[in-house]
């Protein structure tokens, strides 16, 4: 090994924001607007993070398309995620939802428009009005590019507040001392130097891990690289076993086509040309929230009720909407299903299957975004100096599945609340002094040895099988044999991991060790899935157990918190919040979920 | 007497053969842009099969198949896969085009990749796109409007919210900028077409208050007027978009103003 050329560029930043997609940037802003000096280190460009690729649009309940409430929005959230959602950040959540749609309007999102030239909003899965009595219209959209929108815009925002960025720098590990996070050490791809960041305050804006699994909707560069950090400094990820399946996948390339498509109309058939959904959800039907409607697809295709030559996946119709309201509401996932499908949307279906598209679990957070959670096993003392928010976070609002919408909103409400909390705590600080190199010395090893690998499993090999291992052992329905299969797969392949071969060893640009870097993540995410699936003996939201088909609220309202001690999985569970944290609106207490 | 030479590394060396079709059911010869700025060698074209039996339809499938099954070292942007980030901008036998949507089917026998044109190469396929951003960030694109009286959102109709299509849907990927020979010679001060279509952006927008601000900034004989019109551009668009059009709206605009 050859630490000792590893030469370390440092900065001292009141706060460090590692990521630049949606919440990352929100919290930017904030920081900016506040006057803290403040990084955002990213490994991609900002407009090229994966917020851009959100399509349907953001709840809120504005009332421009009819009645509407925080209120119900809360309820439908609340059971959206199966009661496992902590209701006092759920209530925070939607009743800040008005104001930051409105302010990113302000901050000139090209939101599409109502005749009268209000925010234009759609119907989604699981928004009702009057606590589950009627659709609402609550998602605000930009046509069918709303994250690209919303992405764009916040881009543009933080160039104007002259937000200091690192792009293309990959960040490889919190720095710790004492229990208390000091900063981050990144990696410039372009210099191929690494960069010591220390902060008074880190923000984890990282997203979450989709490309664990072989069919994700979520970019190549989703890879959970904050929640590993997390995991690496001894700390806990929450609820990692609720992994979204998002109904409609492009069957094949796992491209995203939006709930909007369904909001604006669109159905789902199977092969005797039934709209099953009818059956699974007599009230919502196609709308009901993504768990469920996944779920019916896949016991369709069970039933051999599939479509195409294997039977094997589901038709989304749209044809009967008409080439006017497809190319004004949903001109991109035309564009999508031509390039993708081959399928010209106003004549035909397009294939669809359940895709792995969003992690509910995450980093465990309180509502302004602080960690909690340490190394000692306390799951409710709050770490020092860390922060985090966004897809990486787990506040928790979404539970044990999140409603299509609420994820832009999680993006800016979260970010919006970190920076308030982040600038309370930096400012009037001191700058950070620089710690020693010590405390990152390990990081460096481990990035040397990956550069230097010289094992005989290659990186995309290994990565196969993990990806392999995860789709078919912890899927949309489990039970205790096929997720006892997924740990020991998982432990093979991380097996096969320490056998690693990189082939390239330079530093600039090196993307065979970034992708060897993002699968040590990945694995390390992957393992803490799998044993807290197969440790949650009951059914609820996206966690569906053949073996335990019922919800288990007396011994199961609780969020898993698991860690990685000295390479094993340590479980702990903390009980779900159910006040509200406000007279406004009284707890929503637990019963039957039927859409 | 004046002595003419090319660049260093603008000369592109024969490349090595990685693999061979041997054994392939459908194979498919694709050359690749090598340079590593480790190595103090010229850049090469280094050939490579892949069995499309066994790849996806994609060039992007293609590529991360090379790379994850013979070359690891090759390197080059991708993030969404789906068109809609805009990493992976190249230059595919001949045109510049994201390779996650251009389909393998739609190109001619062999196939040819090289960096983005007439940018500064950092590795590979990576472009070095620094002065590209610098200059979005110098069109200053963000809305320019009094936004502190408002509690509610600022109403646009729907009408005016049309004038949008076609320009905020632009992905910052660049395959339209580098295809212009215009900004190929100027690119120093010429904004070159996607960012003029950034500008234009904001100037069609009902809610920005800063219309004559940025027209008379554009009003510069190298910044906007290098555009001849040559529509490269709209050709190169992966998303469809027109910067052509754009450029010819502003233009107007100035020419109506008389700034």
């Amino acid at each position: 090994m050859s630490t000792i050329t590893y030469e370390t560029v440092h900065h001292q930043h009141d706060v460090v924001v590692v990521g630049a997609g949606g919440s990352g940037l929100r919290a930017c802003l904030g920081l900016a607007e506040a006057g803290l000096k403040t990084a955002c280190v990213t490994k991609v460009f900002p407009t090229r993070s994966h917020t851009v690729a959100a399509q349907g649009g953001m709840s809120a309940a504005l009332a421009n398309m009819g009645e509407d409430d925080w209120r119900w929005h809360m309820y439908d959230t609340v059971k959206g995620s199966d009661w496992l959602g902590d209701q006092e950040a759920i209530s925070f959540m939607c009743k800040e939802a008005p104001s930051a749609v409105i302010e990113l309007e302000h901050y000139g999102v090209p939101f599409s428009r109502t005749a009268e030239g209000k925010i234009y909003q759609r119907a989604f899965g699981g928004m009702t009005t009057h606590f589950g009595q009627g659709q609402a219209q609550r998602t605000c959209a930009a046509a069918d590019r709303t994250g690209h929108a919303i992405l764009h815009t916040l881009y543009q925002q933080s160039i104007r507040q002259k937000a200091e960025f690192f792009i293309e720098y990959f960040a490889l590990d919190l720095i710790m001392e004492d229990g208390v996070c000091r900063g981050v050490l990144a990696w410039c791809l372009e210099t191929g130097q690494l960069h010591a960041f220390w902060a008074n305050q880190v923000i984890l804006a990282t997203g979450g891990y989709g490309r664990a699994y072989f069919s994700a909707t979520s970019a190549h560069t989703c890879t959970g690289d904050g929640n590993a950090m997390v995991l690496r400094a001894g700390l806990p990820l929450q609820d990692m076993e609720f992994v979204q399946f998002h109904p409609t996948g492009i069957y094949g390339s796992g491209c995203l086509i939006t709930e909007g498509a369904r909001g604006e109309g669109g159905f789902l058939t199977n092969a005797d040309g039934e709209r099953f959904m009818e059956r699974y959800a007599p009230n919502a039907k196609d709308l009901a929230s993504r768990d469920v409607v996944s779920r019916s697809m896949t016991m369709e295709i069970r039933a051999g009720r599939g479509v195409g030559n294997d039977g094997d996946h589901i038709f989304l119709h749209l044809e009967h909407l008409g080439p006017d309201i497809l190319a004004d509401r949903l001109p991109g996932i035309s564009e999508t299903a031509r390039i993708f499908a081959g399928v010209d949307v106003t004549k035909a279906p397009i294939p669809v299957i359940p895709t792995v598209h969003y992690n509910m679990g995450g980093i465990p957070t309180n509502i302004h975004g602080e960690c909690m959670g340490n190394a000692a096993g306390d799951d409710l003392a709050l770490v020092p100096g860390l922060m985090a928010i966004g897809e990486a976070g787990c506040v928790s609002v979404h539970g044990a599945n999140r409603l299509g919408s609420n994820s832009l909103l999680d993006l800016i409400v979260f970010g919006r609340a970190s920076a308030r909390q982040a600038a309370k705590i930096a400012s009037g600080k001191p700058l950070p002094a620089r710690g020693e190199r010590a405390l990152f010395e390990a990081s460096i090893a481990r990035l040397d040895r990956l550069r230097h690998a010289k094992g005989d499993s290659s990186t995309a090999l290994v990565r196969l099988k993990m990806q392999r291992a995860m789709q078919s052992n912890c899927a949309v329905f489990r039970n205790e044999h096929v997720l006892s299969e997924g740990v020991q797969e998982i432990e093979d392949t991380l097996e096969m991991f320490a056998d690693l071969r990189t082939a390239d060893r330079s530093m600039i640009w090196n993307t065979d060790l970034v992708e060897a870097l993002e699968l040590d993540n990945l694995l390390a995410q992957s393992k803490i899935t799998v044993h807290s699936a197969l440790a949650r003996k009951e059914s609820r939201g996206a966690h569906a157990r053949d073996d335990f088909p019922d919800r288990d609220d007396q011994n199961w309202l609780h969020h898993t918190n698991g860690r990685l001690v000295d390479g094993r999985v340590a479980l702990s569970y903390r009980p779900v919040v159910l006040e509200t944290g406000t007279h406004e609106v009284e707890s929503i207490p637990p019963k039957a979920r039927v859409y | 007497m004046a002595e003419f030479r090319l660049p260093k590394n603008s000369r592109v060396a024969p490349g090595r053969r990685h693999n061979s079709p041997e054994g392939m059911k459908t194979p498919q010869k694709f050359e690749i842009y090598r340079w590593n700025p480790d190595q103090d060698e010229p850049p090469r074209l280094d050939e490579f099969f892949i069995d499309l039996a066994t790849c996806g339809p994609m060039v992007l499938d293609a590529i991360i198949k090379i790379k994850g099954e013979v070359d690891s070292s090759l390197t080059f942007r991708r993030s969404c896969r789906e068109g809609i980030c805009g990493s992976c901008a190249m230059n595919i036998n001949g045109v510049n085009t994201l390779a996650c949507t251009q389909s393998i089917g739609d190109l001619s026998k062999t196939i040819r990749i090289y960096p983005l044109p007439h940018m500064p190469v950092i590795k590979d396929l990576v472009p070095d796109l620094t002065h590209f951003f610098e200059q979005h960030r110098s069109i200053e694109p963000w809305l320019k409007a009094d936004e502190t009286h408002l509690t509610t959102e600022r109403l646009q109709t729907p009408e005016d919210r049309e004038k949008l299509d076609g320009l905020y849907e632009c992905i910052l990927c660049a395959c339209c900028s580098t295809s212009c020979p215009s900004y190929w010679w100027n690119s120093d001060t010429y904004l070159g077409p996607a960012n003029l279509l950034q500008a234009y952006r904001w100037i069609a927008d009902s809610r920005d208050e800063a219309t004559e601000e940025r027209l008379s900034k554009l009003n510069d004989s190298f910044a906007l007027y290098r555009c001849h019109t040559i529509m490269n551009c709209t050709n190169a668009c992966p998303k469809g978009l027109n910067p052509g059009k754009a450029i010819g709206a502003i233009k107007s605009l100035i020419s109506k103003g008389g700034n």
